[in-house]
């Protein structure tokens, strides 16, 4: 059973370490497939993560990978980008970890419009330290910090990379599996910041606090929350306050840091010591 | 030959569905979500293809298995 996944990760690392069902297999297999489709050289590819679940995915591929500290994910890859334009640079974070703890890197690099791929897995919770609320937790939704149930409004991470002027910006789930590998390789594809967030599951610590225990029952839940764009518009604003709209919402050209910053130095270079 | 004992292999003339059982942690998403329920669960809740000649290749078990534990071969 030899299929294109098996070229690019690191075998003797699986069975994975995350819980049965946890989307984040399901996210590295369609960044795998979306990679594949592209045909980049492995060595080219660099995979930086922050820390959470999700941060684990880095261990399992077999591209240049770096497990770095709490949110920073962003301002690693960004170092890099910087010293090796050349390198292609996905980065992978958790909601916590990129709305969180890594809010204040994720608005600067989407303002820098850097050639980064940020690959956001949201599964509505932090779920390695045991269910805190994220700020990606829905309104009224329980987490073990949360008992009565969510008081604060979550973050639109939609709208936020696109107010802080990302180049692409998308959503898919792990539910719309075909649909989510051509979002992440059209985001790889873009020169610029481009953003996926991926409505992920997590039966273990989100489902359990949530009436929906199995991970079947979490993603028919992803599934029945999950509206195409156009469908979107037909809905009244009730509905809207508990589904998650899916698509790709931004796709603009804007010149990246990179680019700028390489004729800065060739400006610099020109002038010389004399000036 | 390691690899080829912990692989199961269910074929017709058609598909080849392969079960890796030992990355398997029957977790029921490939049964759940088959469009022509093709698969069924063992007594460790394992899937095992029981109506395969009812598959159309969609392979939407082997891209949505979040650990790379099933194969769909002969589609395009």
């Amino acid at each position: 059973m030899k299929t294109v996944i098996n070229n690019y990760i690191r075998e003797e690392m699986f069975p994975n370490i995350w819980c049965p069902g946890c989307g984040n297999g399901i996210v590295l297999g369609a960044i795998i497939r979306a990679i594949d489709d592209l045909k980049w050289d492995k060595n080219k590819i660099a995979m930086i993560s922050g820390i959470g679940c999700s941060s684990r995915i880095t261990g399992y591929v077999d591209f240049c990978t770096m497990n770095t500290t709490h949110g920073r994910a962003l301002p690693f890859a960004t170092g890099i980008k910087m010293a090796n334009p050349n390198m292609k640079v996905v980065v992978v974070m958790g909601d916590g970890d990129c709305s969180a703890i890594g809010g204040n890197h994720f608005i600067h690099a989407a303002r820098r419009n850097i050639d980064l791929t940020a690959i956001i897995i949201n599964n509505m919770i932090y779920g390695m330290t045991g269910g805190q609320y994220s700020p990606l937790t829905p309104t009224k939704k329980f987490g073990t910090t949360a008992p009565y149930g969510n008081i604060d409004q979550s973050f639109d991470l939609v709208k936020l990379a696109k107010a802080a002027g990302a180049s692409y910006v998308a959503r898919g789930t792990v539910y719309h599996v075909r649909q989510l590998t051509s979002l992440i390789k059209k985001a790889l594809n873009k020169k610029g910041f481009s953003v996926v967030e991926i409505i992920s599951d997590c039966p273990i610590s989100y489902g359990k606090m949530n009436k929906m225990r199995t991970v079947v029952d979490m993603l028919k839940w992803i599934k029945d929350m999950s509206v195409s764009k156009k469908a979107w518009e037909d809905l009244s604003p009730e509905e809207k306050k508990e589904k998650f709209v899916i698509g790709e919402f931004l796709d603009i050209d804007r010149p990246d840091y990179t680019e700028l910053y390489s004729k800065v130095m060739e400006e610099a270079q020109k002038m010389g010591v004399s000036r | 030959m390691k690899e080829n004992k912990l692989i199961e292999i269910y074929q017709n003339d058609s598909v080849k569905i392969s079960v890796r059982k030992e990355w398997c942690k029957a977790c029921g998403i490939c049964i759940e979500f088959c469009p022509k329920d093709v698969l069924a669960a063992d007594e460790q809740g394992k899937p095992i293809p029981i109506n395969i000649n009812e598959c159309i290749k969609c392979s939407l078990c082997e891209l949505r298995c979040p650990d790379f534990a099933i194969t769909v071969e002969g589609g395009e």
